[in-house]
């Protein structure tokens, strides 16, 4: 193989590329990146760098020396609009094309939005010039800031903006957030962290439109479904993400929300895989920073072998930092799993609970109890190891 | 020079954060002391709470991991060192020489 594409400057694409040199390809490596921005950390934008407590600088998740070891030409600002297989060639916005022998896909995830026109002063936070959008809207004094959506990302902004001094309302359509990650018991202890941070959780109800005024259209109010309206300066949508495919329709690659692969992120095609929040591997798709990282190494190793000859099935991990208190949760939950508490108390907003299916352990949830969170995930992960790997 | 705790409270395998500025953890890794600076170089975190293995921690967030001995990350995603400090025992008393400023790690 003597040309590789890694279409996505993302934390998945920088991985694939490391990998690529660490496992001794030499060739021509192109990494093409729809913004304008080198790799950089994303899960710090809805937390120290929104609340103004780290910089870009600390963003960056290569610094110059490894950028000049990985040897990489960067197509930044550059968008991927179609890949043709039989020619073997990534097309490109402006009419420009790249051939290339081996293709790792790596183009991550938008944000949902709200349909229609939306006012000014509406925004989502995937990206650093969102997140830098939404900061400069903040800082100037305290607002109104309503939250559409109480999932991991709507929780960290309240978070942070209440964090800034801003009075915030989170509006989640489900009558409970975060059931599906951490199940009606656990979650439920989550959501009373917004009240203890006097941010006001309206859950079971839905956002029928936005109102704006002015002559910049700047957003008034959020008219909920049951038709209160909720007054607003800012405001963030956080409804979850699509992965980022519709670049490749037409391209004869297979997609199932996600570019569908294997459990060693290989395509149909053996000289294209996909990594990160875009892959849909050995039917389903993580969202996850670790599983992001993992996965680009064994990719890239079935990349240059011509087939899968490794596989990778992580144990789901995920944190979420919100009003000072650290979520980890790992493991694969299973709906009517118990949760048994281990120690420490909810009351105190500091406690290790346990999933449990017939005896045994299927997830592990802490809040603010980082070092035994860890040694019960190492041992979920060394039990739930497939024989094989 | 600034006190720890007992050497006795602080068995093999475990490990103490000790809140100066910046906070310092101290680990006792098979017999030997160490102190580093307490806050993962790659994001938030605090390795006292991290996995000790052999001169090796790891972080608890991302598992990036730190050789106790250099502060030098041996994996990513942590890119910069965390600072050693010296630690001694008097009369059954762990204490940290806390190098404060930054620049005067040895």
């Amino acid at each position: 193989m003597k040309s590789v594409a890694v279409i996505g400057a993302s934390l998945a694409g920088l991985y694939a590329a490391r990998a690529l040199r660490a496992q001794g390809f030499d060739g021509r490596l192109v990494i093409v990146g729809d913004e304008r921005h080198r790799p950089y950390d994303r899960p710090p934008l809805s937390k120290d760098f929104l609340t103004g407590a780290s910089g870009q600088e600390q963003l960056a998740l290569a610094d110059a020396e490894e950028i000049a070891e990985l040897d990489a030409e960067w197509l930044l600002g550059t968008r991927a609009t179609g890949l043709d297989t039989a020619a073997g060639a990534v097309l490109l916005d402006g009419g420009r094309s790249l051939s290339a022998d081996g293709v790792v896909l790596a183009t991550g995830a938008a944000p949902r939005r709200l349909p229609g026109e939306v006012p000014t002063g509406t925004h989502t936070l995937r990206t650093l010039d969102d997140a830098q959008a939404l900061r400069a809207d903040l800082a100037g004094g305290a607002r109104r800031v309503v939250v559409i959506g109480a999932g991991f990302i709507g929780a960290e902004v309240a978070s942070s903006c209440a964090a800034l001094g801003h009075e915030v309302t989170v509006v989640e359509a489900a009558p409970l957030p975060l059931v599906p990650q951490l199940g009606e018991e656990m979650a439920r202890i989550c959501a009373t962290l917004h009240a203890d941070h006097k941010v006001t959780l309206l859950t079971g109800t839905g956002v029928s439109r936005l109102h704006g005024a002015g002559a910049d259209g700047r957003v008034t109010a959020v008219e909920l479904s049951d038709g209160r309206l909720l007054g607003a300066d800012v405001v963030v949508v956080g409804i979850g993400v699509r992965p980022h495919t519709a670049w490749l329709e037409g391209s004869g690659l297979p997609l199932d929300d996600g570019v569908v692969c294997d459990a060693g992120g290989v395509t149909p095609l053996p000289h294209v895989v996909a990594v990160g929040d875009v892959a849909r591997a050995a039917g389903s798709r993580a969202e996850h920073w670790t599983s992001a990282t993992e996965q680009a190494a064994v990719a890239v190793r079935n990349l240059l072998a011509g087939s899968t000859v490794a596989t990778h099935r992580s144990l789901p991990y995920f944190w979420s930092d919100q009003y000072g208190v650290r979520i980890q949760f790992a493991g694969r939950r299973a709906p009517g799993d118990t949760p048994r508490l281990v120690e420490g108390s909810p009351d105190d907003r500091s406690f290790l609970a346990c999933y449990e299916r017939d005896g045994r352990t299927t997830a592990v949830l802490a809040l603010n109890r980082p070092r035994p969170f860890m040694r019960l995930r190492r041992e979920l992960a060394r039990a739930t190891r497939p024989a094989t790997a | 020079m600034i006190p720890v705790c007992h050497l006795a409270d602080l068995p093999v395998g475990e490990s103490v954060r000790i809140d100066t500025a910046p906070p310092v953890a101290v680990f006792n890794a098979d017999g030997q002391l160490y102190a580093i600076d307490d806050t993962c170089t790659h994001q938030d975190a605090s390795l006292a709470d991290g996995w000790l293995e052999g001169c090796l921690v790891e972080c608890p967030l991302h598992a990036a991991s730190f050789d106790l001995r250099t502060g030098a990350p041996t994996c990513l995603p942590a890119r910069r060192a965390v600072r050693t400090h010296p630690v001694t025992v008097e009369d059954g008393m762990i204490y940290v020489h806390h190098l404060a400023e930054e620049g005067t790690a040895a």
